[in-house]
């Protein structure tokens, strides 16, 4: 017996949406067309040993006590730098957002929004090659830029989390007698702290693996000597400092991983 | 009545051992607040500040701004593109929906498992190593430019968007899937007509997100030599010309703005 096989007629495609699907393969051809990229060089056979004589260059990774001793009080910096800015930008996240999330004023709202969004679009990065002329070479700059980048992202969040929580407990306080800040205190703080806690354990998290690349402006940490060694060709401590970030990269991953499934269950 | 909050003695407990805890850290980290206020230091941030002010405006450099913006744009996306092309075979044989020996037993055969494992480490090491890192060695294999900076995207992000890819595509519903599998089909089509639809928009929306961010990535990436935004503002930075800066500043708070935008836009469309 032959089976009628007649196959459900297709979804109709918007117009807008082909115009939309077109436009990205557009930017996608003209992405390729308009930079000068030279494939040629790298793919030719001679840019291949070029690449393979590089990576030789690597082995073996220095193993040295010594060094080794360096690429640990460096990660130790790391970890450091990304906790204290972690911690910074808490408070003054917390303090913004206070504005932020419309408590005091309309005015103050926007004015701190925007504030937030734009140390929020600034590249840690960016903001410690800014920060060295301020702060001078060192993880003192890179602790700053990553406070100054967390604080704009947490201070939304926090921001956020104080407008979504539910008002019912602060006024029932307030009504009582509360003042204010006891009100607040006692009753919003509390409510939204565990949402908070996560989302700063969350940039925490994200902040070590920035860390570990600040230093390549020179803002401290593991970077800096990966800087250090790149640029004077010393490929064997290269090699070792690459190592250690992806270590460092993978330790965090697991544990957040481990903690986070622990706290889920 | 109690007079005093009970929970008292062990909040003041916990500042102590979180200031034991924080003092060698803020001795590790060089933390010295008091440098910035010192002459010198906020001599050379005031002359450096009050230089941004009139942001550089000419036509030349407005003109050159707009090609390292586009630059920017352009090494992001050529960068997922390529990023795509390897997550998308990558993901194919990493995600364990399409397996054909888990049908039935639930166990995979064991070469299988290890060709799967072999490509998830692959991706392991892809994402591990920062773009910017990426982006630094291979500054020194193909010169500065933004070729460097496209390469770099494209193996990160590869890294990332395989092993995102294999996640969605595993915590779908796997009955349409395992259904076709069963019925003879092959992978492919399992995976266009059983897999694909249920998870698309996820998948889409993912993609976006991470052009956004590839956007973010490639402005940094620059800061090494990569070409873009980055490499200009890198250079103004070293002759602190603050004016340029403050442009530069200016046009990339908005071009983040704007793919934030974008993006936003993109994810509600196609999802």
């Amino acid at each position: 017996m032959k089976m009628e096989t007649s196959l459900p007629v297709a979804p109709k495609m918007r117009a807008s949406t082909m115009a939309l699907l077109l436009g990205i393969v557009v930017l996608v051809i003209a992405s390729f067309v308009s930079l000068p990229l030279k494939w040629r060089e790298f793919l030719s056979a001679e840019a291949v040993n070029t690449t393979i004589e590089f990576l030789r260059g690597f082995s073996p990774p220095e193993m040295a006590t010594p060094f080794l001793e360096r690429i640990a009080s460096a990660t130790l910096e790391t970890l450091a730098m990304s906790a204290i800015g972690t911690l910074l930008a808490t408070v003054f996240g917390m303090l913004l957002s206070l504005f932020a999330s419309g408590r005091l004023g309309l005015t103050a709202r926007l004015l701190t929004r925007t504030l937030l969004n734009v140390l929020r679009s600034i590249p840690e990065l960016v903001w410690a090659a800014i920060l060295l002329i301020a702060a001078g070479l060192g993880p003192f700059a890179g602790t700053l830029a990553l406070a100054v980048h967390t604080t704009g992202v947490l201070g939304r969040l926090f921001a956020d989390t104080l407008e979504n929580c539910p008002p019912l407990s602060e006024q029932t306080l307030r009504l009582n007698g509360a003042s204010p800040a006891t009100a607040f205190l006692y009753a919003t703080l509390p409510h939204c702290s565990p949402q908070m806690m996560s989302y700063v354990l969350y940039r925490w998290e994200n902040n070590i693996r920035a860390a570990a690349i600040l230093g390549v402006v020179g803002a401290g940490g593991l970077g800096q000597m990966l800087k250090y060694h790149l640029s004077l060709f010393q490929m064997h401590q290269a090699a070792t400092v690459i190592i250690a970030m992806l270590v460092l990269v993978c330790v965090v991953d697991a544990t957040s991983f481990a903690l986070r499934r622990k706290m889920t269950r | 009545m109690p007079e005093r909050d009970p929970a008292w003695n062990g909040r003041i407990t916990a500042c102590v051992v979180m200031i034991i805890i924080l003092w060698p850290m803020l001795v590790m980290a060089e933390f010295k607040p008091w440098i910035l206020l010192d002459a010198q230091s906020l001599g050379a941030t005031w002359q450096f500040l009050s230089t941004f002010f009139p942001p550089a405006h000419s036509a030349e450099f407005l003109e050159m701004l707009l090609y390292a913006t586009w630059e920017t744009i352009a090494m992001a996306t050529a960068g997922m593109t390529l990023a795509l092309l390897g997550a998308i075979p990558m993901t194919l044989i990493a995600t364990e929906r399409l397996s054909i020996s888990r049908l039935g037993t639930g166990r995979i055969a064991a070469w299988a498992v290890a060709v799967r494992q072999l490509v998830r480490w692959l991706l392991i090491l892809l994402r591990s190593v920062p773009e910017l890192v990426w982006a630094l060695l291979l500054v020194r294999i193909v010169g500065l430019g933004p070729t460097a900076g496209v390469i770099a995207i494209a193996l990160t992000y590869c890294g990332m968007l395989g092993k995102v890819y294999a996640d969605i595509l595993e915590s779908s519903d796997s009955a349409a899937c395992d259904n076709l599998l069963r019925n003879g089909s092959g992978r492919l089509a399992a995976f266009f007509y059983g897999a694909l639809p249920s998870s698309a928009s996820e998948l889409v929306s993912y993609t976006v997100y991470r052009w956004e961010c590839a956007i973010r990535g490639s402005v940094v990436m620059g800061f090494v030599g990569a070409g873009g935004l980055g490499q200009r503002m890198d250079e103004s930075m070293k002759m602190l010309a603050g004016d340029e800066l403050a442009t530069m500043l200016l046009m990339f708070v908005l071009l983040v703005a704007c793919a934030d935008g974008v993006s936003a836009m993109l994810r509600k469309r196609l999802a």
